[in-house]
């Protein structure tokens, strides 16, 4: 008997009973089934994440100026500048691992057009820092080096700012707006970048020169840097170089002797990016420990069906025992039913899966992706979980004594 | 073990030689001796019925001749070849080609057609699907049931049930074809066209055995056997009576 045939029998007893089949295979299709829609909807999140991060910029590294100690209380992160714009040049000249670095400062104030107007991050920063966080200006060009040195009032500004002061047609560029009441010109408007990973709408910005930024918005310290350092690596390998160099410069900078703590932090994206993808893991394998269990009672419940219908359907096992079946195939039959069952059960579940994850990203707007793997992955873990509780009752009917099955009443 | 007799001889050698076939049966600390030592030829194209009262061991000696069991001493040659020693697929093997059963409560699949029904034997040969379905037809033609091929289990009468089973045993082309009590589930009219079918397909050369504790299902063999607490009591050859039905409800006719 060639296995098409097998497979034949096999579906024709289950049409037999269709209802039974249908509530039978009903664990696996709902645990497939969930497994899928949350996996394609955990796979777009994570991959939203991963994008997220990489819109933020490639190889970043972040220099944040150290803490303040007040009689002994500590203050946060950045609470005291500590950065000089000597560091800045030295970073630039000494570390080699280091492609671009431009300071950020960032304050926030209002701005007004003609007839609006809007508060907003102001941040001062030289041309670099586009390159570093990976933003082209879409219309109009980014302000220059030469800006810088002379302090030019001129702007780079976000979407979200361009939306609030000229509306969302509106070409902004040549255009004047006050900061402060302080007049500047847009020369460009930067691309559409939307939330950064840790949700701030990241076009809800202006960048204005340091230079400018220190005399016109947010005078003060002449020494110290009142921000961050961004800097990019010259490749994603070589970030951990490069923060090793900024690190050895500044300390050797601010002359901090071994086994002293830093005054100032080095972060890199790639590391925030790490401890998400984590807790994406982590978020991952309770899925699958739920699939898992889903799959193992769908299965529990495939064995009991099948320990009845072998119960059942003893004098059929007895007849075809007497026409010449052999135990193999009995066997086979059995096992075949129940495959048949859990990788149907496998397959409507995960077609099922698809649509309601797809459902759900359209309704609620979350991103899905669905791999092809997952094919292969539910139709294979259904087909395991068959064989795996298919084989007992399979092998309890193969076993059956011909006569004492004829007989069975 | 003996040596398998080769098929020149098997015309003047018996179909089925059995040798002091014993059979026990473990019941708990008691062994129950069904069988205790029957000797028996049946030849080719015989007709006969095995008859005897519950506990006579007509049922048992049924299930050695029918393969289903194994005796517990003595010889069974089906052909010429000792078969008391064959292990569970080779039995079920000899069952497919050389065997063919009719059971009394017909044993059919439920909601299959009456030919699917027919063509499990050759299933489980390796008969193709095409060859299949025209062997089955074919054996369905010839116990009558040309136009129910496709009718199910629950849409036919006893009798034409029984013949369903019938065409089941037959399309394996077996040598021997094993009836335990055919008639049992059935009205004396349907029994009547039942033997009637038997002695047209024994008229055809296929030996018959048949099970029956009925004297009046007997007298259409032409041998019967009287078994009593496990050994044949009588063994005697008669005219057959010629089975007539008197009238075909369902307006077919054997042929």
């Amino acid at each position: 008997m060639n296995p098409l045939e097998t497979i034949r029998m096999a579906v024709r007893a289950l049409l037999r009973n269709k209802l039974r089949s249908f509530l039978t295979t009903l664990g696996i299709i709902i645990g497939v089934f969930a497994v899928i829609a949350m996996v394609a909807i955990g796979e777009g999140a994570k991959v939203q994440v991963e994008q997220t991060f990489a819109s933020m910029g490639s190889n970043i590294v972040i220099v944040m100026p150290g803490t303040s100690t007040q009689g002994g209380a500590m203050g946060g992160m950045g609470s005291m500048p500590t950065l000089t714009w000597d560091d800045l040049k030295a970073l630039r000249n000494e570390a080699s691992a280091l492609k671009a670095v431009a300071v950020q400062m960032r304050t926030a104030a209002q701005v007004q057009s003609d007839d609006q107007n809007w508060t907003t991050s102001i941040i001062g920063s030289s041309p670099e820092i586009f390159e570093i966080r990976s933003w082209p200006v879409e219309d109009g060009a980014p302000f220059t080096t030469s800006d810088v040195d002379v302090g030019a009032k001129v702007a780079v500004v976000g979407r979200t700012v361009v939306d609030k002061l000229f509306g969302a047609t509106a070409d902004a560029v040549g255009h004047t707006i006050r900061i402060k009441g302080v007049p500047f010109q847009i020369v460009g408007v930067l691309a559409k970048k939307g939330q950064s990973a840790m949700g701030q709408d990241q076009d809800d910005q202006i960048f204005v020169p340091q230079t400018t930024w220190q005399s016109k918005i947010q005078g003060g310290l002449q020494k110290f840097i009142q921000g961050a350092i961004f800097a990019s690596a010259v490749s994603a390998e070589a970030t951990p170089r490069a923060e090793a160099q900024i690190k050895d410069i500044l300390r050797d900078r601010h002359h901090i002797d071994v086994g002293m703590d830093d005054d100032f932090s080095v972060r890199n994206l790639s590391d925030m990016a790490n401890a998400v993808e984590s807790s994406t893991r982590v978020f991952t394998g309770l899925l699958a420990s739920i699939a898992a269990i889903s799959l193992l009672v769908g299965g529990i419940g495939i064995m009991n069906i099948m320990l009845v219908s072998v119960t059942e359907r003893t004098r059929e096992i007895g007849l075809r025992m007497a026409v010449g079946a052999r135990r193999r195939h009995i066997l086979a039959q059995f096992l075949v039913e129940a495959l048949t069952l859990a990788i149907a059960g496998g397959i409507v579940g995960m077609v099922g899966g698809y649509y309601a994850a797809q459902a759900l990203s359209q309704a609620f707007g979350w991103p899905m992706l669905f791999r092809i793997e997952t094919v292969f992955l539910a139709v294979g873990f259904s087909a395991a979980v068959g064989i795996v509780f298919g084989i007992f009752p399979a092998r309890k009917a193969a076993q059956l004594d011909p006569i004492s099955a004829l007989r069975y009443e | 073990m003996a040596t398998p007799a080769p098929d020149a001889t098997v015309g003047t050698a018996p179909l089925v030689r059995l040798e002091g076939v014993r059979k026990v049966y473990p019941m708990g600390d008691v062994e129950v001796q069904a069988l205790r030592g029957v000797d028996l030829e049946i030849h080719e194209g015989e007709f006969v019925a095995i008859m005897g009262s519950s506990g006579s061991g007509k049922s048992t000696l049924m299930h050695i001749l029918g393969c289903l069991d194994r005796p517990t001493a003595g010889r069974f040659y089906l052909r010429g070849r000792d078969v008391s020693g064959l292990d569970a697929d080779e039995l079920a093997q000899i069952r497919n080609e050389t065997l063919g059963f009719v059971f009394q409560s017909f044993n059919l699949l439920p909601r299959t057609s009456a030919l699917e029904n027919v063509e499990l034997p050759l299933l489980y040969a390796g008969v193709g699907g095409r060859e299949r379905r025209a062997r089955s037809s074919e054996a369905l033609l010839r116990v009558g049931l040309g136009s129910r091929m496709h009718h199910h289990p629950n849409q036919l009468s006893g009798g034409q049930q029984q013949r369903v089973a019938i065409a089941r045993a037959l399309v394996g082309r077996p040598r021997v074809i094993l009836a335990d009590e055919p008639t049992g589930n059935l009205d004396s009219g349907s029994s009547v066209e039942i033997m009637a079918l038997f002695q047209a397909l024994g008229a055809t050369g296929i030996t018959l055995v048949l099970v029956t504790h009925e004297p009046d299902i007997a007298q259409f063999a032409g041998r019967v056997i009287v078994m009593r607490d496990g050994r044949v009591k009588e063994d005697r050859r008669q005219t057959p009576r010629p089975a007539v039905p008197e009238a075909h409800p369902a307006g077919e006719t054997a042929p």
